[in-house]
């Protein structure tokens, strides 16, 4: 058996879940990806068992089992947190997922030297704060 | 080249194609079918790596569960049937790093090994793995376990809205959202 | 015992100016004089400065030679600074005058701070400050006189001009009072930062701050000229010496009593009685002398000449009081302190007297402008006649204080002039001398026309009916009229003589106060001169100013020669100018950088906060990039894979 081949193949796939994670605006899609680059790695690990030649037997292959109990949690949560996503957006595009706090760089020097002003400024991101994506969390 | 050798060669271009398949097309039902083909791929690699209870496990709860969550969360989201435009976003970024991770990583492991051989190992049957899940990695495996009631937790509170609001935003958000 | 009563002098109207500046001022709304505070403050201040006055007497009785107590206050090195009283005969004597004339302006105050018939507002409710202050003035003005320390010395010098600026700013009706109480204040504190450095340069040379050690320890020349010189720009300043004159005629803004306080017992005479405090050092040094003549003759012609053409009748009296300025200092510049000391006295009371008699006019008339008086002798019987007696005074009247003491003067710039007697050169005398005789003249011509355009002639405001001032007003300018007349006489008492000369004085046998002989009859011809000049003048047309002889130099003479242009032009505005541009280079200079600094910090904190705010995709690239660039670092930099 020659190793490389595997190892290759592995390597090759991680390379498609690299790209498919970067690629994709879907997403699942994503998620589809992120398991692509664990099930590349699960390669690796099952395929080392036979390469290296360790104290403990099987390790790779028990590492391999972690992996993937780890994978079906991260499947788990990561499709709960699409679908709330959907459920308010409508959408599960990742690049128009708001981030949380729009980038207002002005409130930092109001602070320092108009106390008053700041007031003024976070009105209007609280007040979305209720309707908007973030009210839920 | 032993038949070994075709086996791991001939599953694992299966496995990358349809692995190409998965990020390259344009619908969204079908990228997960193309999933399954590349995973079951990968159980057939595990198999000739004589890791038979990775290789049951990968098919049991990959394809038969990750994969149905991912076609159900495909659903739940409405996906179009057929193809989408809008699935992706300018791909030089992507292709230049997934590109480089991958050829990166092939050229370090070609480097690597070469084309030399190795004996395959006494098989990982679920009697050995068992043995040493349950006597040498003990510790990590309950780890897991409290990690996997965690990730529980997590996704119920995460897909019921009406977990740790406060009552009174709590009724106003329904009536919006209604 | 001696030295008890000598720090119990200041300490008494301290204590009572200290009290009653707690007082709450009186309501806006209370009937005059009826209120609580207004009575608490009327006894304390009227308390603190008889008490001062009682225990100056005392003082002038018991002390006959020089009586110095002293403690050591602060040790710093090789520096001593003393508590302690430096009493003698001159400063008993200076005391007394001080405490007498507050006392007067104390009573004074109580009836002049009412409203008075042309008063539309109210006025008196500040009264219970106006009344601490005074008591603080006069302290002040007492530690200057009994101070046994430099440094001591120095604190009751700036705490007058404390006083003296919120005094002045005490009327704020009057829309010029404010500034012109910032004037006295900044003009004063240029001299008075020469003083201080005087007083540092002696101190430093002595090792001591006592004045006693100062003037026993024997300094080098030219640290003496530059420590006395620099003592001179203080002197001039509080004293009102040519330069730095000009606060004084704006001064008159304050109130009436205020300009008499300032006038003849406290400020103007702290400049005259610390050269006197000193004079042994001043003494030694004939060019610090002759630099002193010479202002002093400019100071006094500058003062008669410009007091011949004013229409405000306290700038008449305030102008006149430089004028006698000059006088004063004029005798310390040929070497005469016991003669300057004397004018100080009699000047004190004379013009305390006039200031008070002109505030009585002014409670009556309700202007201080001269055009719009007139003919108020018939009304007014006694405030005119003790005007009289203070011009005559003033002008130096035999046989009135001033004449006395004003032929004090001239009698030893005679003697510096013609026999080049005292410590200065004999042209200083010269100087000193003509100008004093000349002074003479110019002095009873602006005196007569004083008199005659307020008192005499017609009335030129007929709707108004003048009289005497109430009581408390009457009563202290009646009793100034004794000292202001009589005090002259007092000069030919052994006791009196025997006191103003200082102890350091060159001869015993020298020790003659008044002259009487030939010389007197030439100040009392210019005298008569000056008069009749201006009698004759107002002779041919009762209803115009006599001011109207001086022709084309009125104007001149009303803006005093516009020096206070040439100071306007040659200090304030440049530094208005230096002023501004500091401000600008504050504010746009290090203001700005510091803000800069600020603003760009946040501003890039701003930027580096927005890049790493970044969205899923392109931190997932650049996480994924980064880890790319590491491990083809990581290959490149080690070497492949082992």
């Amino acid at each position: 058996m020659r190793p490389v081949i595997p190892y290759v193949t592995a390597a090759l796939l991680f390379g498609l879940g690299v790209y498919g994670v970067l690629r994709r605006r879907n997403a699942v899609l994503v998620l589809m990806a992120v398991e692509l680059m664990l099930n590349a790695v699960n390669l690796i690990l099952v395929t080392a068992d036979t390469t290296a030649k360790a104290a403990l037997p099987h390790g790779g292959q028990v590492f391999a089992l972690f992996v993937i109990v780890l994978a079906a949690a991260e499947i788990g949560v990561g499709l709960a947190i699409v679908l709330q996503l959907y459920r308010l957006r409508a959408s599960v595009a990742v690049d128009e997922v708001p981030l949380t706090e729009p980038p207002v760089p002005v409130p930092a020097t109001t602070v320092v030297e108009r106390p008053a002003t700041t007031v003024g400024v976070d009105r209007p991101s609280a007040g979305s704060g209720v309707d908007g994506p973030e009210g839920e969390r | 080249m032993t038949g070994a050798d075709v086996l791991l060669l001939a599953l694992g271009a299966v496995a990358v194609g349809a692995g190409v398949l998965v990020v390259a097309t344009r619908h969204l039902v079908r990228a997960g079918l193309y999933l399954v083909v590349c995973l079951g791929a990968l159980a057939g690699d595990y198999l000739v790596l004589t890791a038979e209870l990775v290789a049951w496990v990968q098919v049991l709860i990959y394809v038969g569960a990750v994969v149905v969550l991912l076609l159900f969360a495909v659903m739940l989201t409405r996906a179009p049937i057929g193809a989408s435009d809008d699935l992706d976003r300018p791909g030089w970024p992507a292709a230049l790093i997934g590109g480089g991770a991958g050829l990166g990583l092939t050229v370090l492991l070609v480097d690597a090994f070469r084309w030399t051989r190795v004996e395959l190992p006494a098989a990982g049957t679920a009697e050995r793995l068992g043995e040493q899940v349950f006597r040498s990695w003990v510790l990590p495996f309950e780890v897991l376990s409290v990690l996997l009631l965690a990730a529980l937790v997590g996704a119920i509170v995460l897909s019921r809205p009406d977990i740790g609001r406060r009552p009174d935003t709590a009724s106003t958000d329904e009536g919006g959202r209604a | 015992m001696t030295g008890l009563l000598g720090a119990a002098l200041p300490a008494v109207p301290l204590v009572a100016g200290l009290t009653g500046l707690l007082l709450p001022p009186s309501p806006k709304g209370a009937t005059t004089g009826e209120d609580r505070a207004r009575r608490a403050a009327t006894v304390l201040g009227v308390a603190g400065a008889a008490g001062a006055l009682l225990i100056a007497v005392l003082l002038l009785v018991r002390v006959g030679d020089p009586v110095e107590t002293s403690t050591t206050w602060i040790d710093l090195g090789g520096l001593r600074v003393t508590l302690g009283v430096r009493l003698d005969g001159a400063a008993a004597l200076v005391a007394v005058a001080v405490a007498a004339v507050a006392l007067a302006v104390q009573v004074y105050s109580t009836a002049y701070l009412r409203r008075g018939p042309h008063d539309d507002v109210e006025v008196d409710h500040r009264y219970p400050p106006y009344a601490a202050q005074i008591s603080l003035f006069t302290a002040a003005m007492l530690v200057v006189v009994v101070a046994g320390d430099l440094v001591m010395l120095l604190v009751g010098w700036e705490v007058m001009g404390l006083c003296s600026y919120l005094l002045i700013a005490h009327d704020r009706r009057l829309p010029e009072a404010p500034a012109a109480a910032m004037k006295a204040f900044l003009v004063t504190r240029v001299g008075d930062v020469g003083f201080l450095l005087g007083i540092a340069l002696l101190g430093v040379s002595a090792g001591s701050f006592s004045i006693a050690d100062v003037l026993a320890h024997d300094h080098s020349t030219g640290t003496l000229t530059a420590a006395c010189l620099l003592l001179l720009a203080g002197v001039a300043g509080k004293s009102a010496q040519f330069p730095l004159h000009t606060w004084l005629p704006d001064a008159m803004a304050g109130p009436t009593p205020i300009s008499a306080l300032i006038h003849a017992a406290t400020m103007v005479a702290a400049g005259v009685y610390a050269v006197t405090r000193l004079w042994p050092l001043f003494v030694a040094t004939p060019a610090v002398l002759a630099v002193l003549g010479v202002l002093a003759s400019v100071t006094l012609l500058l003062g008669a000449f410009a007091a011949t053409a004013q229409d405000d009748l306290k700038r008449v009296l305030a102008w006149s009081t430089v004028s006698q300025l000059g006088y004063m200092t004029g005798a310390l510049a040929v070497g005469a302190p016991a003669a300057a000391l004397f004018h100080l006295l009699t000047h004190a009371a004379f013009k305390a007297l006039l200031f008070l008699a002109a505030g009585a006019v002014i409670h009556a008339v309700g202007t201080t402008l001269m055009s719009r008086m007139g003919g108020l002798r018939r009304d007014m019987p006694v405030t005119f006649w003790c005007t009289v007696i203070g011009l005559g005074a003033l002008a130096g009247v035999p046989p009135l204080s001033g004449f006395w003491s004003k032929d004090g003067v001239l009698a030893v710039a005679q003697a510096a002039a013609l026999d080049g007697a005292g410590p200065a050169p004999a042209w200083v005398g010269w100087l000193v001398w003509l100008a004093g005789l000349l002074g003479v003249v110019v002095t009873a011509w602006y005196a007569t026309r004083l008199l005659l355009r307020t008192f005499l002639g017609e009335r030129r405001m007929p709707l108004l009916h003048p009289h005497d001032p109430p009581a408390a007003m009457r009563w202290p300018v009646l009793l100034l009229a004794v000292p202001a007349a009589l005090l002259g006489l007092a000069g030919f008492t052994q006791f009196f003589a025997h006191r103003l000369f200082l102890p350091t004085a060159p001869a015993p046998g020298e020790q003659v106060l008044v002259h009487l002989g030939p010389a007197l009859l030439l100040p009392t011809v210019l005298l008569l001169a000056g008069a009749a000049l201006a009698w004759t003048g107002w002779r041919r047309n009762p209803a115009a100013d006599p001011a109207r002889a001086l022709g084309p130099l009125r104007p001149v003479f009303t803006t005093a020669f516009r020096l206070d242009d040439v100071q306007q032009a040659l200090v304030v505005h440049p530094t208005i100018d230096l002023a501004w541009v500091a401000q600008v280079g504050d504010e746009m200079v290090v203001a700005g950088v510091v803000k800069g600094v600020g603003r760009g910090t946040v501003g890039l904190g701003g930027v580096l906060a927005a890049l790493h705010r970044a969205a899923l995709p392109r931190a997932a690239a650049a996480v994924l990039a980064g880890a790319l660039l590491v491990g083809l670092a990581a290959v490149l930099l080690i070497g492949g894979a082992p």
